[in-house]
């Protein structure tokens, strides 16, 4: 493995992406398939694609990617589109704020954690953690999910983080929730695509579950309440965008939806004794 | 909380009052400013007088500003039967909790009289054999950098070689920083006096967790960003633009727990800043949901550094508790390039009374438990160690630099050369002092510039006391304090105590 590169400040030249990086119109392929790069080191992959964002790529293509963390974290370009194929590691384009990022496999833990805004897209599962704290953007997953996933997502004014399960999730689905909108198709899956504890602790947002969710499923201060028009808009309009990115029929019964929402938007209200003792 | 299934008619047994406001009606000029000022609502206007009202917290706002000098405020003598073993407050709190069926709230620092460990150490004196020097006519150091050190210094011709990959160091004049306090803990008004005399000391001031208002980016340069379990208010330049980032996975006044901004409290300014709903409780979870290991915690780090491109220090901030050795050890492996542990009796917003009265370890202990541990490991002289939690006077710094650390964090201090007198009332929101509350009539009364300076005076005030002893010492830089246990002695009652600082009892001479 190639020695570590942690460069310092913009004008630093390392040669980072000397080998597997070649860029035209505008649009960067970093080649790390190729045997005298491989296995490439997070650092000097991050050095590499954030060479091809100074350069003003609006398109960049990894292609080899196996298990490198932190790719596209805080990444801000407008407009860039980020191609990942194989399977990136954990963090996946955390504290992102802006860009897409399609992913052609599965992705690791802490997709799009505390996500600005922008969009990733994973043809595949996405594990534990994904959409930690989100406060904007979408996440679209085609398959299932680990646990603990989108966990304190939260919402502000007009933006409003919103993660579509193509599959399943595991236990403490939307925990802590204070924001955004959380949808799992449970396709392929004749029961409850969901595991125990939905919505622990949440105060803000809404989880909508295709399939059957038990009241034993749900976490303390969860609560099923019934869909209601405007819920129907959104979930149409994240259907569609769920259709158009993977090409695939989704089910539109909304009957079979169930919404689980925040019993208070104050869950500490009454919790507290101030007396001056 | 769910009420009890036996429902008795409620009959609330009414406290008898703390503190009395006594007014000297002799000089008593019937102005009312007492009556206006007092957010507590604790004295009214009665037939041709001022009079009390109860719920007087002692905050003293009243005295500052009566015209006449005619208040004074009284602690209410005992009001229960003497006992020995159930104190007053242990009567109030069952009383209270037996009405309310509440979690007691508090905040500020841990009040009950624990004694200080720094009470208990006494400082050295150059005396003959090691000159002592004056501060006054020589240059006396005390400039510290915070970050990561190099191990080693690579030298070449002559010149000291400054690696690429090395992260900078943050230069700070003195070795003291300002505390995580976050915007909603505190006012607008406050944070800003707190940035400016940062700036102006130049060292380096905390965020807290509340994101950072776009005004206050002007001040970037000097702040620490926080990013803690709630993960408020994080966008690129708060990671970017600013002199370090740290990691808060605890805090001294509450270990193991998150935090709570009320609903009441995330006005517009706070929800803009955090980015969440107004009018919701801002709730921190208790623990980071990514963080369950040391590997984890290096995870965050290393996303961190790579999204500032390792161009700043990050660290991370941990509650003084037993196993803080290892722990510690742990944060340097995991790659923090600073860490401040914070101790029991550090400040707060609010905290169950239980946690910050009951649990974490003596700032003092911890210093010292880190230091040693981090010594023996070969890692001590990594990383910068930071730490705070009941931090008064220029001579808890001076001990606790000498006990390890390399750079002391102070929060309540600061806030009260602005004005707080410690009431411990900064949960309710109704600060008469316009420091712990978003009230705009009440954060009005805090002038920031007025405010930075006294923050300013105070600390250049205690930079002065830190070269006055260092040159007492026969010390020339701060550099030298650090770690220097040899120049304490332990003269409490517990020698078990100064053995585990590895601090010499009074008495023991050198060697």
């Amino acid at each position: 493995m190639k020695p570590v590169c942690k460069p310092k400040g913009h004008t630093y030249e390392c040669d980072c992406g000397k080998e597997c990086m070649t860029v035209s119109d505008g649009k960067a392929v970093i080649d790390l398939e190729r045997s005298d790069v491989r296995p490439m080191h997070y650092t000097t992959l991050n050095c590499v694609m954030r060479k091809a964002m100074r350069l003003g790529c609006s398109r960049i293509e990894l292609r080899g990617v196996m298990g490198q963390r932190y790719l596209a974290s805080t990444a801000s370009a407008p407009g860039l589109y980020i191609a990942v194929h194989g399977t990136p590691g954990n963090d996946l384009g955390a504290f992102l704020n802006g860009p897409t990022i399609e992913v052609f496999g599965n992705a690791q833990d802490m997709t799009g954690n505390t996500m600005n805004s922008g969009r990733i897209v994973v043809h595949g599962n996405a594990w534990d953690v994904t959409g930690l704290a989100a406060r904007g953007g979408s996440i679209l997953v085609k398959g299932d999910t680990g646990y603990r996933v989108g966990i304190h997502m939260k919402e502000f004014g007009d933006t409003r983080p919103t993660l579509v399960v193509g599959g399943t999730a595991k236990d403490y689905l939307g925990e802590y929730m204070a924001g955004g909108t959380i949808m799992v198709l449970g396709m392929d899956n004749g029961r409850s695509p969901v595991g125990r504890n939905v919505g622990a602790g949440m105060h803000g947002g809404r989880i909508f579950v295709r399939g059957e969710v038990s009241p034993e499923q749900l976490g303390p201060g969860a609560s099923i309440v019934p869909v209601s028009e405007t819920d129907i808009e959104e979930m149409t309009r994240l259907l569609d965008d769920f259709q158009r990115s993977f090409q695939i029929p989704v089910p539109r019964d909304f009957g079979e939806f169930v919404k689980i929402a925040p019993s208070s938007s104050r869950p500490f209200s009454g919790y507290y004794d101030k007396t001056n003792v | 909380m769910s009420d009890p299934k036996i429902t008795a008619k409620r009959s609330d047994h009414r406290l008898p009052e703390r503190f009395v406001p006594r007014i000297d009606y002799d000089l008593c000029r019937v102005c009312k400013r007492c009556i206006n000022e007092c957010s507590y609502q604790a004295l009214e206007f009665k037939g041709s007088k001022v009079v009390s009202a109860g719920g007087c917290v002692a905050c003293g706002r009243c005295i500052a500003v009566c015209p006449a000098n005619c208040i004074e405020i009284r602690p209410v003598p005992p009001q229960f039967a003497p006992h020995g073993n159930w104190s007053e407050r242990s009567r109030r709190s069952i009383l209270a909790q037996a009405s309310s069926g509440g979690v007691l709230l508090s905040s500020c620092g841990a009040d009950d009289p624990h004694p200080a460990i720094f009470d208990d150490l006494l400082l050295d004196a150059a005396q003959v054999t090691n000159p002592s020097i004056d501060p006054l006519r020589e240059p006396v150091e005390t400039v510290t950098y915070l970050g990561r050190r190099p191990g080693k210094l690579e030298v070449c011709d002559g010149k000291v070689i400054i690696r690429e990959d090395d992260t900078p160091l943050i230069r700070m004049d003195m070795p003291l920083m300002f505390g995580h306090i976050s915007l909603g803990s505190i006012s607008y008004n406050a944070q800003k006096a707190l940035f400016m005399a940062a700036k102006e000391l130049n060292i380096v001031a905390g965020s807290g967790e509340g994101g950072l208002h776009p005004d206050f980016y002007q001040y970037a340069d000097r702040i620490c960003s926080e990013v803690a379990s709630g993960r408020f208010g994080i966008k690129p330049e708060y990671l970017k633009g600013v002199a370090a980032v740290e990691i808060k996975i605890g805090q001294g006044a509450k270990p193991g727990h998150g935090g709570h901004l009320p609903g009441e409290k995330v006005t517009t300014m706070i929800s803009e800043t955090r980015m969440i709903p107004r009018g919701t409780d801002a709730l921190s979870p208790y623990p980071h949901h990514d963080i369950y290991s040391i590997e984890d915690l290096a995870q965050l780090i290393s996303v961190l550094k790579e999204s500032t491109e390792y161009r700043l220090p990050v660290g991370v901030k941990i509650a003084a508790v037993h196993n803080v050795g290892a722990i510690a050890s742990g944060l340097v492996r995991a790659g923090a390039d600073f860490l401040t542990v914070d101790g029991f009796k550090g400040g707060t917003g609010a905290a169950p009374r239980v946690i910050r009265d009951h649990a974490g370890l003596p700032v003092e202990v911890a210093i010292a438990a880190v230091d040693r541990r981090l010594t023996q490991e070969g890692l001590r002289n990594r990383v910068t160690v930071c730490a705070g939690g009941g931090i008064r006077s220029s001579a808890d710094m001076i001990k606790a630099l000498a006990l390890g650390a390399d750079v002391v964090m102070v929060s309540t201090a600061a806030m009260i050369a602005m004005g707080c007198r410690v009431c411990q009332q900064c949960h309710r929101g109704l600060c008469s002092w316009g420091i712990a509350t978003q009230r705009d009539d009440l954060t009005d009364r805090l002038d920031p510039e007025v405010a930075a300076t006294r923050i300013v005076r105070l600390f250049q005030a205690w930079n002065e006391e830190l070269k006055e002893v260092l040159g007492a010492m026969g010390i020339d830089a701060v550099e030298s304090l650090v770690g220097n246990r040899d120049r304490l002695r332990y003269r409490g009652p517990n020698p078990k105590i100064a053995e585990v600082m590895n601090v010499k009892h009074i008495g023991e001479g050198w060697g």
